[in-house]
């Protein structure tokens, strides 16, 4: 058990607030630093998705987590990174130019949805976000001058200083994390600073930031805009992780991928959004699993419990069925959105804290802790 | 002149679509402040009963109609029961997650179990066509108008003639209070969605000769029912039936006049541009802030 005593006002914003901290991260550095050279080429390529994901969850953190703005429009966001790196990719402009200008661009688009969101609250924000995704994907389809319309664009391999990066090399595995550790880091100090406390006293109340004297219009367009560029930077390196893109990618589905992330992860704490990514993008290769080896399974149990031969081929074909059935994936996903709001609203990072939590205080942990409270009396429309 | 009578006419039709939709939405908004993004695919289901019903067992159509519809309002309490209950009094945002979660759910379980092929139920006015000089108007079509017609009187009759529309409207004020007034407020919340899953039945049913049965029908026709319903202000039942037919006048115009893509974005702008410049919509009270 540690006892941290707080002798300095510093110790209470410290990044690592002591040395457990510096071990554990540490630790991990080292594990993603060994990876490639460990793991097979398919986990690796895994592991760049996971990245591209929580950078994309930490944006979205930022601005629904932290602001407590909810948005189901980036893939939106993602889709103008990804397509402005693409576009100026055909002029030969070098990687580092087009990706700060995926991100910039990005992030100014992001400022313009702001100020019209800053009239809207709860679900008109969610539906207005909708339509700025659904406008966004009508005008990739059909500006075809710039993005090829519907038969998407190719995407050249990535060149840094004359080096070439294929997407599935090292190189980019660490190009992509070393951008999410820059996220993080950077998210980190940023909610350490005025900005982020404004923005957490708007997600908490918004009256009651503003009688603080928080500009709360020019914090939330500030929020959606740093949001909206970390969206744009993901996208740039999805471009290239992909090498293909088109508009039927960016749909509503990977908005709601994105929320997943978040969800599953924790909206409270930036561990949330790598939780989530890993934990999304793990329900793939699950998928593929459930389809090969699971029918397999079953059938073979069944007939160890005694069913006969016939009874046992035919639950191995029903099973196989149901597991390869178009659109499982999508009732997965309804499944587990379903399950973490009802029975683990504050995610898998809330549960690592409440295991956490119960050895601390071991014989003395109460559920209570960490229930959540209800409101009955408040309609928000009169909010 | 005959073209823009004929499109006009049709985006009335579509917008009746629209309208039977929103009215679900507003429905529950109005009763439980919760906003429902599974309605779409409420719907969906509806069809699929109505399928199942008509087509699969072979009963008469009003009957096999009135399975589906009592079905659907079955189902609807079977999901507030199970899903939307246990979050009651929780950020309106959890709320919209489980409902989006239950919509993507229910769509591929439809998928799964009645196959991805359009389905056809075979109606009464499938093959019907009124003619008025030389305007040309298909009976499936006028029957959705009729339809969407009758169900918003009756509704807009039974949210503000009679108790159980009261009780409804003072537990979307306020549960608590509405609680200690002697309102069963969890009876309210579990006929309320009932009664929204019910019209959602009757649409997907009504539905099915002009857009058949398949499982993505849902999410395409419910999310441009936001539109209709932001734009006739969420929480109106007479502003959903407008909100939609605007929206469908506005969408078969933008498809006849404007360029192609047009008439799939045109509702959206609409939205956007309402969320800006009136967001209480058409027929919403704007409250003040208080604090």
């Amino acid at each position: 058990m540690r006892f941290i005593f707080k002798t300095d006002y510093e110790d209470d914003i410290r990044l690592f607030p002591h040395s457990g901290y510096v071990w554990t991260y540490g630790t991990l550095l080292v594990l993603l630093a060994i990876a490639p050279f460990v793991l097979s080429s398919y986990i690796m390529s895994q592991l760049v998705f996971v990245c591209i994901y929580a950078t994309v969850g930490v944006g979205l953190m930022i601005l629904s987590g932290f602001t407590g703005q909810a948005s189901l429009g980036h893939a939106a966001f993602l889709a103008i990174g990804a397509y402005t790196a693409a576009y100026l990719q055909q002029y030969n402009v070098p990687f580092p130019v087009y990706f700060l200008a995926a991100g910039l661009l990005t992030g100014v688009i992001g400022a313009l949805v702001g100020f019209p969101a800053l009239r809207l609250q709860g679900i008109y924000l969610v539906i207005a976000t909708i339509s700025f995704a659904f406008i966004v994907e009508e005008i990739l389809a059909r500006w075809e001058s710039v993005t090829h319309g519907n038969e998407g664009m190719r995407v050249k391999t990535l060149s840094l200083f004359g080096l070439m990066i294929p997407r599935d090399s090292p190189s980019f595995y660490f190009l992509c994390l070393g951008f999410l550790i820059l996220t993080i880091i950077g998210t980190l100090n940023l909610l350490r600073s005025p900005t982020g406390r404004a923005f957490i006293a708007i997600r908490d109340s918004e009256t009651a930031a503003r009688s603080m004297g928080v500009n709360v219009a020019l914090y939330k367009v500030k929020s959606f805009a740093i949001s909206a560029a970390i969206t744009g930077f993901a996208g740039a390196l999805f471009a290239h992780k992909l090498t293909f893109i088109s508009p039927e990618m960016f749909t509503l589905l990977l908005s709601i991928e994105f929320i997943i992330v978040i969800l599953i992860g924790g909206t409270f704490s930036l561990h949330g959004a790598v939780l989530g990514a890993i934990f999304l993008v793990m329900i793939d290769p699950f998928l593929t699993y459930l389809k090969d080896d699971m029918p397999g399974i079953i059938s073979g149990s069944a007939s160890a419990l005694g069913a006969s031969k016939a009874t046992a081929s035919n639950i191995q074909s029903s099973v196989a069925a149901f597991a390869s059935a178009n659109g499982l994936k999508g009732a997965i996903y309804g499944f587990i959105i379903v399950v973490f709001v009802l029975f683990e609203p504050l995610g898998l990072y809330g549960r690592w804290l409440k295991i956490k939590l119960f050895f601390q205080l071991f014989p003395l942990y109460k559920r209570a802790t960490f229930k959540r409270q209800k409101i009955y009396v408040k309609s928000e429309r009169n909010r | 002149m005959l073209d823009f009578v004929q499109q006009l006419v049709s985006g009335i039709a579509l917008g009746c679509v629209y309208g039977l939709i929103a009215l679900g939405f507003v429905l529950i908004y109005k009763a439980t402040e919760v906003v429902n993004f599974a309605q779409g695919d409420l719907m969906m289901l509806g069809g699929f009963f109505g399928f199942t019903f008509i087509s699969m067992l072979g009963f008469n159509y009003w009957f096999g109609f009135a399975c589906a519809v009592a079905a659907m309002a079955v189902f609807g309490m079977v999901a507030e029961r199970v899903v939307v209950r246990p979050i009651l009094g929780y950020p309106q945002f959890s709320i919209i997650m489980v409902t989006i979660g239950l919509g993507f759910f229910l769509r591929s379980m439809a998928g799964i179990i009645w196959g991805t092929d359009d389905l056809k139920i075979d109606t009464p006015f499938s093959q019907g066509v009124l003619k008025i000089g030389s305007l040309v108007l298909a009976h499936d079509k006028l029957s959705v108008i009729a339809a969407t017609v009758i169900l918003c009187t009756l509704l807009y009759l039974f949210f503000n003639r009679t108790t159980l529309g009261t009780a409804m409207r003072a537990s979307s004020e306020n549960m608590l209070a509405a609680y200690y007034m002697g309102i069963p407020v969890k009876r309210v919340v579990s006929i309320v969605w009932a009664i929204s899953a019910a019209v959602a039945g009757t649409a997907g049913v009504l539905l099915a000769p002009i857009t058949f049965v398949h499982s993505n029908v849902g999410l395409v026709l419910g999310l441009k029912a936001f539109p209709a319903a932001v734009l006739g202000g969420f929480g109106s039942i007479p502003g959903a039936l407008v909100g939609g037919v605007l929206i469908g006048v506005i969408e078969s115009m933008a498809g006849f006049y404007l360029p192609q893509g047009w008439k799939d974005v045109a509702p959206y702008i609409v939205l956007l541009a309402v969320l800006l410049l009136k967001p209480e919509g058409l027929f919403g009270h704007h409250v003040r802030k208080k604090v």
